[in-house]
């Protein structure tokens, strides 16, 4: 078929299609651009000396001869970096919060193993660390607080002098009557858990280069940032510049997954430097640096309990948690973000009338808690799915039978959780089905019950779990914090060489925003995906942006990148009518082209903008005045969000020689709803899981007693290997899609949230025999070891 | 400071005749004095495998490897393996199964996975996660790269 209406019967659809990614020929022939390959002219290196006391005053700092050192040029103390930056905290509106000052250099007194001391600035690296070496501190121990517990007590030891106490916040949910309904209760269960402290270990560490032009005296951050706006903002403020003179970019950056979502005190360094010493500065983390300063997160203990009825339905649902923040709370997010959202999201995909809940942030002698993929969800679901497995056995009935009876139905959305969130619509019930027709539940808990009976300790795990994604300005999830994470912003242009760009704040850092807004912006505008070229991670793109994290990266920049297309769109469209001689409603645009329906009388989109912009003459100066260019700058704010949900399930197996878990089946069923690119959206739950698999049996971050860090290497903290991951099986069920542009749900973090409750729950269905309960996660072979020779 | 000592490292084919300190790395050399930024630096203590290259047809972590060890060594690196418009069967298999998402880890992975399948049959999806697994990918969960290994493998096999 030829003609252009066979461009229209044969126009792609670009979204739901396995487009091979845009980013992948670079990536693959090893020149991507990552900020650790940036070199400058004239580029010097920044090297810190940390702290090796988790408490101690800093009676005196001598730096003489590491200033004498070969090749130094400047050696700043956390004085000196206060004489060139403005101090800051993490501020928020937030009732029963107090906010921490957080020196980019340590004044006075350190808080944590790891918290930079001196900066020492050289030609090389190699000579900045040997001059590092040789700086001189005089520390004066102080008892470290290691224990949030104890740190939360009254009367402990104050991390803060000027703070009231070292619960930085604290907040309380109340909904029903719980006393009443644990009164009436069949059955009742629970326990102390602990989800451990973990980091999200990207595979590329930190790094960050600033330089400043000579001329305008502008300042340029390259940094592995997912928050490129937040951290431009804030240098603003810091730096008491206006924004044309700050620009933050981040460009190829290596594994997020929550880790470069905060302000870090490096990135400030490397800026004071440049602008104090007139020439680029360069620091990169090494892997001990990443593991001890780098965001650590999760690390909760969690006193919970939930009440049954007589035919499985839960009455109510009580908690307690403390969360261990760490030294400081942390700019933008706040000390509260990580605990607070873990008992925001407790209650799950479930129907629950009575919840109450209280939550406490405590501050210890440990590195600063951030965000890592999921946060505080992963804690949610570990707890309320351990919760209802121990109910279960205890009232004698299936995992999925309990669960089908507490989901939330499909008749009952939108749906308010007893914490306050509410759930759009979401296949809850129909993910539970299709994980166990999937797995083939009925038969495999069959052979389960068989290989028990032989001895074999073997368990099948089922979770269920609902987030929001998307998250719009009703509900920012920065609540009451000095910034806007409920819009993204997104410049369409196709300029004189008819060329498309499409421009956003947003990054990305292995989520192939690329691709996926590329699919978006082609199928929107009518080009091809490889004809839209897409800026992400660069501040001067757009007037405002947060960056790519909670899941809302692929829901805002779609949403934008559709808005700002199809404002392109009818601009180009006014412009074919004039250029082609036709009624605009009778124009159709697919594959670069613009055409008249039902005739053979088409053009180029890229024609069109040549003959708008530089042939004068061929469209009327009314016309040019009315249209302006071929571009549109739109904001989206999907106000509410909306809910993202799965069910996951899996077999395991634990070697009763060695207590290590094997993992042998995996499978997640989630309602992400539109998917953009199957091919992207399966690796996300893939990795997801591998990470929530290394969560619940491998990775923890731990600290002796006096807060010494003991896993400051990767022989010490363990991530997972391509021998413990198994092939994990994904499927996507669209349930009524939500009312976000498009129909797309975030989906970047469930794997992460899903995992450790539902391998947990399999290793205590492994264990059932022994009476054996997960509340611990990791559950290593030395955890596990020691809870069955406790029960044998 | 120490003396710097003169070695001859041919990288990719081509011969580079430099006077280094002996406390330079290899990877710092690659990275730094000869320009070639594919192979990544993720560890710095030989756990992660992201600055694997080739020595002398053997894979070795260039974290772990100091410069002057590699003097009179023919070393590849990832750069040696296609281009943004050639890639070859390895690179064009990672692309079309999304083996990598961020990228970070995947010069060191392809370095690995070039090393496999040059020297074993690769008959089993368990021979292909034992040999990358002193490779660590924190994005993909593995499942992808193990199938872009295998379909490579099951071509090389006349599968």
């Amino acid at each position: 078929m030829t003609g252009p209406d066979a461009l229209a019967l044969s126009r792609p659809q670009f979204v739901g299609a396995r487009v091979a990614r845009k980013e992948d020929p670079r990536l693959l022939a090893g020149v991507g651009n990552y900020v650790a390959d940036i070199k400058r002219h004239g580029m010097l290196h920044v090297a810190f000396r940390r702290s090796d006391h988790a408490h101690a005053r800093i009676r005196g700092i001598d730096v003489s001869a590491a200033a004498a050192s070969p090749g130094v040029v400047a050696v700043y103390t956390g004085e000196d970096i206060g004489r060139l930056v403005r101090p800051y905290r993490a501020t928020s509106r937030m009732k029963n919060y107090q906010a921490t000052f957080i020196p980019p250099v340590a004044v006075g007194k350190v808080r944590y193993v790891g918290e930079a001391v001196v900066a020492v600035v050289a030609e090389s690296r190699y000579l900045a660390e040997d001059a590092a070496a040789l700086v001189e501190i005089d520390f004066e121990p102080l008892p470290a607080l290691v224990d949030p517990e104890r740190s939360a007590a009254e009367g402990a030891l104050k991390i803060h002098d000027d703070l009231e106490s070292n619960v930085l916040a604290e907040r309380g949910f109340d909904r029903g009557d719980v006393e009443a309904a644990f009164a009436s209760a069949h059955t009742v269960a629970g326990a102390r858990f602990h989800f451990t402290r973990t980091t999200p270990m990207t595979i590329e560490a930190r790094a960050a280069v600033a330089e400043v032009e000579r001329g305008t005296r502008a300042l340029t951050l390259h940094c592995t940032t997912q928050i490129p706006g937040i951290v431009r903002d804030k240098l603003c403020e810091l730096f008491d510049l206006p924004g044309p003179r700050v620009r933050v970019i981040a460009p190829d950056v290596g594994g997020g997954f929550g880790a470069k979502t905060s302000l870090y005190s490096e990135e400030i360094v490397v800026c004071a430097a440049a602008r104090d010493l007139g020439r680029p500065v360069k620091w990169v983390s090494d892997r001990m640096e990443d593991l001890m300063t780098t965001g650590h997160a999760f690390d909760e203990i969690v006193r919970a309990e939930i009440a049954l009825d007589a035919d499985g339905a839960i009455l109510g649902l009580k908690a307690d948690v403390v969360g261990d923040i760490g030294a400081y709370s942390i700019y933008p997010w706040t000390a509260s973000m990580e605990p607070v959202q873990v008992v925001s999201f407790l209650p799950g995909p479930y129907r629950i009338a009575n919840y109450a809940a209280r939550v406490r942030s405590v501050a210890t002698n440990k590195t600063l808690g951030a965000a890592f993929r999921g946060v505080g969800r992963p804690i949610s679901a570990f707890v309320m799915e351990r919760l209802i497995d121990m109910a279960a056995r205890k009232a004698g009935m299936d995992a999925v039978e309990i669960r089908r009876r507490n989901l939330v139905n499909d008749d009952e959305f939108p749906y308010k959780a007893p914490s306050g969130l509410v759930w759009d619509r979401a296949a809850f019930q129909a993910c539970l089905q299709r994980a166990s027709d999937d797995i083939g539940y009925d038969a495999l808990r069959r052979e389960c019950d068989e290989a028990r009976a032989a001895g074999r300790w073997m368990g099948i795990g089922v979770a269920c779990y609902a987030e929001l994604t998307g998250v719009g300005s009703r509900i920012a999830v920065a609540p009451g914090m000095p910034i806007n994470t409920g819009t993204e912003t997104a410049t369409v242009a196709v300029d004189s060489t008819g060329a498309v760009t499409a421009s956003f704040g947003l990054t990305s850092q292995g989520q192939g925003m690329e691709t996926t807004l590329a699919q978006v912006i082609a199928e929107t505008l009518g080009v091809r995906v490889e004809d839209v070229d897409v800026v992400l991670g660069d501040t001067a793109a757009v007037s405002h942006t947060t960056g790519t994290y909670a899941s809302r990266a692929a829901v805002f920049g779609a949403g934008a990148g559709t808005l700002a297309a199809q404002t392109v769109r009818e601009k180009i469209i006014r412009v074919a009518g004039h250029l082609l001689e036709a009624s605009e409603e009778d124009i159709e645009t697919g594959d670069g082209n613009v055409w008249v329906k039902g005739t053979d009388r088409s053009m180029k989109i890229s024609d069109l903008a040549r003959a708008l912009y530089s042939e004068m003459g061929r469209v009327p100066k009314e016309m040019r005045d009315e249209i302006d260019n071929l571009e549109a700058t739109r904001v989206y704010d999907p106000f509410f969000g909306t809910t993202t949900s799965a069910t996951h399930m899996c077999l395991v197996e634990i070697d009763p020689g060695t207590y290590a878990v094997t993992v042998r089946r995996y499978v997640v069923v989630e309602d992400c709803g539109r998917v953009i690119n199957p091919l992207i959206a399966d690796g996300q739950a893939h990795g997801g899981v591998a990470q929530g698999l290394g969560v619940a049996l491998m990775e923890e971050v731990v600290h002796d007693g006096d807060g010494q860090l003991l896993t400051a290497s990767l022989v010490d903290y363990v991530v997972p290997s391509a021998v413990e991951v198994p092939d994990i099986d994904v499927v996507h069920v669209e349930a009524e899609l939500p009312g976000t542009i498009g129909g797309f749900r975030g989906l970047g973090e469930g794997g992460t949230i899903g995992a450790p409750a539902c391998i947990a729950n399999a290793v205590s269905d492994a264990l059932a025999p022994l009476g054996i309960e997960i509340t611990t996660v990791p559950a290593t072979p030395e955890r596990i070891f020691r809870l069955v020779e406790e029960a044998r | 400071m120490v003396d710097k000592v003169p070695v001859t490292i041919t990288v990719n084919g081509a011969r580079h005749v430099r006077e280094i300190e002996p406390r330079l790395l290899l990877v710092d050399f690659l990275r730094e004095d000869i320009d070639l930024t594919g192979t990544h630096v993720g560890c710095e203590h030989g756990v992660c495998g992201a600055c694997t290259v080739l020595m002398d047809g053997d894979s070795a972590r260039s974290c772990l490897t100091l410069a002057v060890q590699a003097d009179g060594a023919e070393v590849e690196t990832v750069e040696s393996l296609g281009s943004v418009d050639s890639l070859n069967d390895l690179q064009q298999a990672f692309r079309a199964h999304h083996a990598l998402q961020c990228g970070y880890c995947t010069p060191g992975m392809l370095m690995t996975a070039t090393d496999l399948l040059r020297k074993y049959p690769l008959a089993t999806d368990d021979e292909i996660r034992d040999g990358i697994s002193g490779n660590i990918c924190r994005c993909t969960g593995y499942q992808n790269i193990v199938a872009a290994i295998r379909e490579v493998a099951d071509r090389r096999n006349g599968q």
